[in-house]
């Protein structure tokens, strides 16, 4: 606004560092930084920061890979030119501070009772009145009087010819600016002090090395760890199991980590997990005890942490941040599913390891992963909105990798699940995480097991055993000669079937049948492997001593359906073994995040700087009132004006309301200014 | 802006607070404080130190916004009314929600959001007929309908919070946890911001564009209920059971609800102007509001949105300093935050310091309110981070 009385600085000489000066505290370049930061400051929520690079490198390629690495996308608000950004807006703030402060501060105090008349009457607010019979103490002690009235401060200055009443309100409005800007140079510095500017330092003058291997704490070799105060900021997880103590976190940096070592240990001694009725979560809890023998000898502190309630201990702040698996022992059981013997194989394994199995092909690693008590998960067949829960009871996660190393995940349910009044025994198995699991559904037995199935997919498997079967039961004809052939064709199927499933025996009758009579072969070839199998079943059935005079019951029946829609997606199962969780001892384990951080004092009284100063910059306004007298033939004249540096409408609406008093007073103004 | 000169007048001789409060004021002040303190012996058991803070500061405030702006006494009495008639009738029994007439189609809470919602569009429409017809009858309308809305979507909201509590003890809680209620929140900020504008300046002929949003927001939790049924009251996630929530969340939405009444009036902005060019004469120019006035109303709405958003994500920074280990993780939404925050940084060093006014400014605005969209929706729905209790 042309009201603006700004003051006049002396030429200065083009020095370089003036230049630089100017250039550093120039508007267009903090407006510019601004939009820069906030641009680049997109990139980052873009793209998942901190990843293991591996997933990188599978999403992108080698090559982009590597120039997005060049280019530290992986970890942006931690990359150099990302920092340099930031401390180019600081350094923008601080020169801006540094040029506008002396001003601001005499514009904050000083009343400027050097005016001229003709600046006075250029301002938007102003009116001037001829006064005739009044004298000019008479008309400045009227304004005055004004002036006090509005809440104003005033100073009074004889020039001899004339005098001036300088008045103004609302001068800490000027702090706001100081607020607001010192805030940002405040917050940015204490920010980037618990940045990892620190370990930065000490990597780029080779005091510490990051680690990629994965290592046990104990073995990570000293150029990665970090003693205790060694840098004045980090923030570290650790993963503790129920039962177990440590006094160190990991950071992580880039695609490693390093150990950081802390002046106390930290033991779990328990971990609960609540939940609501829905699934969700309802609470996590650990109870922690707190070794420090320096400064609380052998009397350790006990302490319970959770979610939005952290332990502060020393100045190092612990949090609950994760949960997990702390190596649970599980018992299993492993159901060959490729062969016609039925010998099941015991094992134990804690969660977390991995066992050495062998399959048909060569040996596999049974890695197991997972383990959970709980599954609470939608009901089966309701709709996204139902919000109809069920607990699918415990569960464990394995992955089966091969002598390539490529591996299957999978995931199988301890006990049957209930699904439209029949009883499954659940896996699921994905070929890649991140995939939907699809799931083979084993229906359950009289005795809630799997033996019934088990045993049916087995003898299935037993060539000989079917051929002694198929010739002694009943035949569908009377020649024999056919008989045998037929055998033949029985057998064939059901190899096929149990190879391949429903899919592997429509693409044989594609093969060998005319088109034009495919369609009725295909049928006949489904008629006859159902038969047979029917009749492998009713032998499993047999064996199980179920009496069967009556005929099939209507239970076994359906069973059997179950049963071939199990088969028939086996073979894409790829697992040679049914993997059965026959007992667990859980372990849970709490995953923490200690944080000790330098100058979060530094940038909470930014926040405050900051909250104040915004309120200042926004809410008052520095507002100027001038009242110019000098005597005029038999009376007095008087210009009074003002200006106000924000909320200019309701400046004007003031200045109207002072003009008005006056001219209740001394009468009305002989001109007046463009006031709205 | 027709401020007689009586009123001119008054306003110059500064009187002290306490000159200038009438009965009502003082009436109004004992009445927040007394219902406040009746909450707090209610309730103490259950409130820790700070949420008892919360909530006398909460009183003081309310106190202070009545003595400011006076319609939100009756607005705040009509809302407390309202609430404690549907408290009664619910007694501690939340099934009477499907049998008791006055709580089924009225009072309960997804029945008052239902009315809120009708309100707001019928508002929006008859603002628009205010605007073209010039009738004072009908603008008078169209503000009564927004007041009801406005009415019914707040004590919805309190209703709802007592509702959470009737579901279980351990599921209570402050109903601005997940996105559907915050959409609510959002529509009734936005609207209180607006009619304060339209007070102020004596001027229906935003109301409209304002309304514009309100419907826009309304239209979305209208899907939201019905498509992915995000209306039920779910229990709190650990990382939300904070008393931050109760401050946080709020003053985050006093900075969305004031970023969209700038844009609308940046709309609106561009079409008188474009009005203007094109054609002086037309009707468009003549109903609009005066430019300066949408450049006011645009510039406070920002600084207000500022400030509150200023205040939001510092107490984002102290709640997450608490809740995940540090003030600042760079999480997708704070990072979104800081660019909605340094965006209108921009805007308001553009118009202090250099002066610029007008359409580039009022596309700005615009833009700006894609922008903020984007921290409020987007992220929830296209990133994952600590923030994803949000998700869509
Ligand atoms: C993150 C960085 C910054 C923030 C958040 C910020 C914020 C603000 C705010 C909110 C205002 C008040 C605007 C208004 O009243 O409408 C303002 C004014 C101002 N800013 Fe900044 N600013 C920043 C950086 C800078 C820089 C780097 C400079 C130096 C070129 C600067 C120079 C100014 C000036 C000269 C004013 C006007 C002060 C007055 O006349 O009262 N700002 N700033």
């Amino acid at each position: 606004m042309s009201d603006t009385i700004t003051a006049h600085r002396p030429a200065q000489r083009r020095t370089l560092g003036w230049v630089l000066l100017e250039f550093l505290g120039s508007m267009n370049l903090a407006i510019t930084l601004l939009v820069v930061v906030a641009v680049a400051s997109i990139i980052g929520t873009v793209l998942q920061q901190n990843q293991p690079y591996s997933d990188y490198v599978i999403k992108f390629g080698p090559f982009w890979f590597d120039v997005f690495n060049r280019l530290g996308l992986y970890d942006v608000y931690g990359a150099g030119w990302f920092i340099a950004i930031l401390g180019f807006l600081i350094l923008s703030t601080s020169v801006c501070l540094y040029r506008q402060v002396p001003g601001m501060a005499r514009e904050m105090f000083r009343f400027r009772t050097q005016v001229r008349l003709e600046s006075l009457r250029g301002f938007h607010q102003h009116a001037e009145w001829r006064l005739p019979e009044r004298a000019p103490a008479a008309v400045l002690a009227e304004v005055t009087g004004a002036f006090r009235a509005g809440g104003y401060r005033w100073r009074v200055r004889d020039h001899g010819d004339h005098q001036v009443a300088a008045a103004m309100k609302g001068g800490y409005q000027r702090l706001g600016y100081l607020f607001t800007h010192a805030a940002v140079v405040v917050i940015g510095i204490g920010g980037l002090l618990d940045g990892n500017l620190w370990l930065k330092l000490k990597e780029w003058r080779g005091e510490i090395a990051v680690e990629t291997r994965e290592l046990a704490a104990r073995d990570v070799p000293p150029a990665s760890r970090l003693a205790p105060g060694a840098t004045p900021a980090f923030r570290g997880n650790i993963m503790l199991p129920e039962g177990r103590a440590a006094n160190f976190v990991f950071l992580r940096l880039r695609d490693g980590y390093l150990v950081q070592e802390l002046p106390f240990a930290i033991e779990l001694r328990d971990f609960q997990v609540e939940y609501h009725a829905t699934g969700q979560p309802k609470s996590f809890v650990s109870q922690v005890r707190i070794h420090d023998q320096e400064h609380l000898g052998d009397q350790p502190l006990d302490a319970t942490i959770q979610v939005n309630h952290p332990l502060t201990y020393r100045g190092y702040s612990i949090y609950q941040s994760d949960f997990g698996d702390g190596g649970s022992k599980l018992e299993l059981r492993a159901w060959p599913l490729t062969i016609s013997r039925l010998e099941p194989l015991d094992a134990q394994g804690e969660v977390g390891s991995a066992l050495k199995v062998s399959g048909p092909n060569g040996s596999l690693n049974l890695e197991l992963a997972e383990f959970r008590t709980f599954n609470l998960l939608p009901e089966p067949g309701a709709r996204p909105g139902d919000r109809k829960f069920r607990n699918f009871g415990p569960s464990i996660g394995f992955k089966l990798r091969d002598a390539a190393g490529e591996a299957r995940e999978y995931v199988n349910y301890m006990a049957p699940v209930q699904l439209e009044d029949r009883w499954f025994f659940v896996s699921g198995v994905r070929a890649r995480s991140g995939e939907q699991f699809t799931y083979l559904h084993i229906p359950a037995d009289t005795k809630n097991s799997l033996d019934r199935f088990l045993h049916f997919n087995a003898r299935l498997r037993d060539e000989e055993g079917l051929r002694a079967l198929l010739a002694h039961a009943p035949a569908p004809t009377e020649n024999s000669d056919v008989q045998r052939n037929l055998n033949l064709v029985r057998l064939n199927l059901v190899g096929l079937f149990i190879q391949g499933g429903f899919a592997a025996v429509t693409e044989r009758a594609r093969t060998v049948v005319p088109a034009d009579r495919l369609q009725e072969a295909t049928r006949l070839y489904l008629n006859i492997l159902r038969d047979t199998l029917a009749e492998v079943f009713l032998e499993v059935l047999r064996a199980e001593g179920v009496n069967l005079e009556q005929g099939v019951g209507e239970r076994e029946d359906t069973f059997f359906n179950d049963a071939l829609s199990a088969l028939a997606v086996l073979p894409d199962y790829g697992s040679p073994f049914y993997l059965q969780l026959t007992g667990f001892q859980q372990v849970e384990a709490s995953g923490f995040q200690v944080a000790h951080s330098g100058a979060a004092s530094v940038v909470y009284a930014g926040f405050a700087l900051l909250s104040i100063g915004v309120f200042l910059l926004f809410y008052t306004s520095h507002r100027r009132l001038w009242a110019w007298v000098a005597a005029d033939e038999d009376g007095s004249r008087l210009v009074l004006a003002g200006t106000g540096n924000r909320r200019q409408a309701e400046f004007a609406r003031e200045f109207a309301a002072l003009e008005a008093t006056l001219t209740r007073r001394l009468g009305a103004p002989e001109s007046r200014g463009s006031s709205e | 802006m027709a401020v007689t000169r009586e009123a001119m007048l008054e306003s110059w001789e500064q009187p002290t607070l306490w000159q200038r409060l009438t009965m009502w004021d003082v009436l109004w002040a004992l009445l927040v404080v007394g219902g406040s303190g009746y909450a707090w012996w209610f309730y103490q058991a259950q409130m820790d130190g700070y949420e008892v803070a919360i909530l006398f500061g909460s009183a003081l405030a309310l106190i202070a916004w009545g003595w400011y702006w006076k319609p939100a006494q009756m607005f705040a009495l009509i809302v407390a009314l309202l609430t404690l008639l549907a408290l009664w009738r619910y007694g501690t029994d939340y099934e009477l929600r499907k049998s008791a007439f006055l709580l089924k189609y009225f009072l309960e809470s997804q029945a008052a959001f239902m009315w809120m919602s009708a309100l707001y569009v019928l508002a929006t429409v008859v603002y628009f007929a205010a605007l073209f017809s010039r009738s004072e009858f009908v603008g008078k309308t169209a503000t009564a309908l927004t007041w009801s809305a406005t009415v019914l979507g707040m004590t919805g909201l309190l209703v709802r919070w007592r509702e959470s509590y009737l579901l279980g003890a351990d599921i209570g809680h402050i109903p601005v946890s997940n996105l559907y209620e915050v959409f609510i929140l959002f529509a009734l900020i936005t609207a209180l911001l607006y009619l304060f504008y339209e007070d102020r300046h004596r001027t229906r002929a935003l109301g409209g564009f304002a309304l514009l949003a309100i419907s826009g927001a309304v239209a979305f939790l209208l899907w939201y209920t019905f498509d992915r049924e995000a209306h039920h009251i779910q229990p709190l996630i650990p990382a939300l059971q904070s008393y931050w929530m109760k401050i946080h969340v709020p003053a985050n939405f006093i900075g969305y609800g004031a970023f969209a009444l700038a844009a609308m009036a940046g709309v609106a902005y561009l079409l008188r102007q474009r009005a203007e060019t094109r054609r002086p004469d037309g009707l468009l120019a003549a109903v609009l509001p005066a430019l300066e006035l949408l450049d006011d109303v645009m510039y406070k709405a920002i600084a207000l949105g500022f400030a509150a958003f200023t205040i939001a994500t510092i107490l984002g920074a102290l709640w997450a300093a608490e809740a995940w280990g540090g003030y600042w993780s760079w999480d997708p939404k704070e990072t979104w935050a800081l660019i909605v925050w340094l965006n209108y940084a921009a805007w308001l060093h553009l118009r202090l310091t250099k002066g610029w006014r007008g359409v580039p400014m009022a596309w700005w605005a615009v833009i700006g309110l894609l922008v903020t969209l984007f921290a409020f929706l987007g992220v929830n729905m296209f990133l994952s981070g600590l923030h994803s209790y949000g998700t869509l």
